[in-house]
């Protein structure tokens, strides 16, 4: 039923386009600060070995992920498996996509992107610490949904943050969507009832439901968060269909207990990586989907409405090298 | 009770004691503990190498104290070279002639408008007459956030309404601070990359016409190895005079304060523990230390319990541990104590997440529960079976349980889990009567 998340074949060219500019863009940084792992090094050396690490470290992977990246590839060369610097190259890419693709097929995977049954609107969570870039995915992705041809609305379910409503109701104004909302302090979890009830006799495609930021450390906070899910269930038996996570870019090691967290308080089923735009590499992403086969299903590039975009493990795992 | 690094430190040194100097290969194996330990908690890896070369020159140099274990010894010299990269606990800036402006910079969502809403309330604490203005012109309903947070703390608000030109706007700022006699005026801003040459641009026009007393730079403490580069970029532009640490309240370790430090030397002067408007507090180097290593936050923890521990019954306890006379009455006693801390949740969250405390479960209400049953077991027992849990036989068990409205296996878990807390504090007694936890130890002392 729904486009949402397409497999990477299918990527409209402009996206990842798109995509593929913001990530020159850090190209060059990342070059710069690896101190050019690949332009001088035709033989192995032990150096070659340290540089990567360097990389991978540097990129946010954290250090299980880069030893065990590193300890494959280093097998191999003890075999003599691997010729040159290229070829380590390459040994160690195909080790980081190795753990993008064993997502794609993981549980998690199997439940997202999934139609909705047919009968009702599909319900996304959108959730995060705060600050993550929440808000202004949904204006994103209320906007790819437009463009699929969906009907979509809003719901303002941050009663929480000053404005919180106010920021998402401009964004509901720009894709040309109805938003539903309660007064500030109001519960989000009666927002939520509100929404999922007008989304099903509207018959709308899609409610995206903003919450509010929260620290996975923070077990009420969590446990509103349940709550807000088990009442978008009671009026749609299945809901919500996807639970999405924003993870901001510039995070380091902490992103893996917040995808750990959210996950194991309302089952998380994909990530949305935000500010791609910057230097940083989110890197923490690549521990996350080894260790709980989340997959990754958008990179946002902006503040623009049109700065989302599918996520693309070649193109990734490219930028954490070139 | 302390986690990880040191009990690998401590494996590391285990055969060293009354060896002369440290040696090169012992060290080494420390090093490389304490360097996963850094990048664990998020230290940039460029700054990492370059502490560990510092740490490595000076562990080799010293002598084998006979105070200190090498392992300990080891480890003060990481605290000192993390405490020393971090400055000194650094006071807010005034102009010499008001109104002094604070400049409010940072990535996105790293906590501008919250932390302006924070130090205005702060500043009105303080005696000052503060004046906020919001020159976030660009993220949809900004300035509206702004005027809600002026309006919950109760601070003068510069709305800037009519013009969407942030100069002008602070013009305006400028003049209305003169007019109301307001004496701190502070300029919160648009969340921008540090690679956006046009924004960083306006940061610097910006600059140029406020003349501020303060730039701070407002860093999420989540924030990974790419710290270096927008602290760095931010400082370059602009000359930043002091960091905001936000979001501590997490369970972040907060590197990104060392790689920060390393590459402005602007000293944090705020952390950020939350979302409402108090949630405001100064900066204490030596603090964070042990949180980056995976230590906890402990003198957080000790700072608290000495704002609420019974002070005549802290010190009859420090003298029990260091001489392991802990009784079941005196966990009993701790786990009151612990209660009257506050939320348990809390406390949890400035404990070590690693170690052995990892896998302790977090949940508070299950907990809060369970510390009633203990002391309902506890309260059961004679005054012979608090002060020596030995005599507790399998009948005396029966009895406590019913008495207690508990189970038998509630009882024996409760016995299980006062020997393992009376182990602990022997290990820990130990170790602050040898006056090893520097800071731990010292604290402790002065609560008597
Ligand atoms: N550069 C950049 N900024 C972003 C991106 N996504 C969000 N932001 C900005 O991050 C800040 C926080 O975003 P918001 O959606 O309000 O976060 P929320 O608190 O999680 O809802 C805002 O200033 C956004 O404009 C992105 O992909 N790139
Ligand atoms: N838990 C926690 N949240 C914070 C803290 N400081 C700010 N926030 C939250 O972080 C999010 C972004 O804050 P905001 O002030 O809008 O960031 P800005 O985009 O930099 O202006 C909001 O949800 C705030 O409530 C803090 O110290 N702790
Ligand atoms: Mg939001
Ligand atoms: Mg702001």
């Amino acid at each position: 039923m729904f486009g949402l998340f397409k497999k990477k074949d299918e990527l409209e060219p402009s996206l990842l386009g798109r995509l593929k500019e913001s990530v020159s863009k850090t190209r060059a940084a990342i070059s710069a600060a690896a101190g050019n792992i690949f332009l001088g090094d035709r033989q192995i050396s032990p150096e070659l070995l340290k540089k990567l690490e360097t990389a991978l470290l540097s990129a946010d992977l954290g250090v299980a992920t880069t030893r065990e990246a590193l300890e494959a590839v280093r097998e191999k060369m003890d075999r003599e498996a691997l010729r040159d610097a290229g070829q380590v190259k390459s040994e160690l890419k195909k080790q980081l996509l190795r753990i993008f693709e064993a997502a794609e097929s993981s549980p998690a995977a199997a439940g997202a992107g999934a139609a909705a049954n047919g009968d009702g609107p599909r319900v996304l969570f959108i959730v995060g610490v705060n600050g993550a870039g929440k808000t202004t995915s949904i204006g994103k992705l209320a906007n790819r949904l437009r463009q699929e041809g969906r009907s979509v609305l809003l719901c303002a379910a941050d009663t929480f943050r000053a404005a919180a409503i106010e920021q998402l109701e401009i964004w509901a104004q720009r894709n040309g969507v109805e938003m539903i909302k309660q007064k500030s302090g109001a519960d989000p979890a009666a927002v939520v009832f509100d929404a999922v009830t007008a989304a099903k006799s509207r018959g709308v495609d899609a409610v995206i439901v903003d919450t509010a930021g929260r620290l996975h450390t923070k077990s009420n906070l969590m446990a509103e968060l349940e709550k807000m899910k088990r009442t978008a269930a009671k009026v749609i038996p299945g809901a919500p269909h996807d639970v999405l996570l924003v993870l901001d870019a510039t995070t380091g090691q902490n992103g893996l207990a917040q995808a750990r967290q959210f996950t194991s308080a309302v089952g998380v089923t994909g990530i949305i990586l935000s500010k791609l735009d910057g230097t940083a590499k989110g890197g923490i992403v690549v521990a996350i989907t080894r260790e709980l086969g989340l997959p990754i299903r958008f990179v946002g590039t902006g503040e623009q409405i049109g700065d989302l975009a599918p996520f693309d493990a070649r193109t990734y795992v490219d930028s954490l090298f070139d | 009770m302390f986690e990880n690094l040191t009990e690998k430190l401590q494996r590391t040194f285990k055969n060293l004691r009354g060896q002369g100097k440290l040696s090169e290969e012992h060290i080494d194996t420390a090093l490389g503990e304490i360097r996963e330990a850094l990048l664990e908690g998020d230290v940039n890896v460029g700054v990492a190498d370059d502490l560990l070369a510092a740490i490595r020159a000076k562990a080799l140099g010293s002598e084998v104290m006979l105070q200190l274990s090498p392992d300990q010894q080891v480890l003060k010299i990481v605290r000192d070279e993390l405490t020393t990269l971090l400055g000194k606990h650094a006071k807010p800036l005034f102009a010499s002639r008001p109104p002094s402006v604070w400049m409010i910079v940072g990535l996105q969502g790293s906590g501008k408008t919250t932390t302006t809403g924070k130090l205005s309330k702060w500043l009105t604490q303080n005696g000052h007459r503060p004046i906020v203005v919001s020159t976030d012109v660009y993220r949809p309903a900004a300035r509206e956030q702004l005027a809600q947070v002026a309006k919950a703390v109760g601070t003068t608000l510069w709305p800037g309404a009519g013009t969407d030109k942030p100069l002008e706007i602070v013009r305006g700022a400028i003049r209305e601070a003169k007019l109301s006699a307001s004496d701190v005026i502070v300029v919160d801003t648009a969340g921008r990359l540090h690679i956006d040459d046009e924004l960083m641009n306006e940061l610097g026009m910006l600059k140029k016409e406020l003349q501020p007393s303060e730039i701070l730079f407002v860093a999420d403490s989540m924030t990974g190895q790419d710290a270096v580069r927008s602290a760095g970029e931010f400082h370059k532009r602009l000359g930043l005079t002091g960091v905001v640490l936000t979001k501590l309240d997490g369970d972040a370790r907060g590197g990104a304060a060392l790689s920060i430090g390393k590459v402005t030397g602007a000293p944090v002067k705020f952390v950020g523990l939350g979302e409402k408007y108090d949630a405001l507090e100064a900066f204490y180097p030596e603090r964070i230390v042990s949180r980056i290593l995976g230590m906890g936050d402990i003198l957080s923890l000790i700072e608290r319990a000495e704002q609420t521990v019974d002070r005549k019954m802290a010190a009859e306890l420090e003298r029990k541990m260091r001489h392991n006379e802990f009784s079941l009455e005196d966990f009993r006693d701790q786990l009151k104590q612990i209660r009257k801390m506050g939320p348990l949740e809390q406390i949890m969250d400035m404990l070590p997440k690693m170690g052995p405390l990892a896998n302790m479960p977090r949940d508070a209400h299950v907990d809060e529960k369970k510390l009633k049953q203990v002391e309902a077991i506890i309260n059961s027992m004679t005054n012979e079976e608090r002060g020596d849990h030995n005599v507790i036989d399998g009948k005396r068990r029966k009895r406590i349980a019913r008495g207690s409205g508990t189970t038998v296996q509630d009882v024996n878990q409760v016995i299980k889990q006062y020997m393992q807390m009376r182990t602990m504090i022997k290990q820990y007694g130990t170790m602050a009567a040898r006056g090893k936890l520097r800071g731990l130890g010292g604290k402790l002392s002065g609560m008597s």
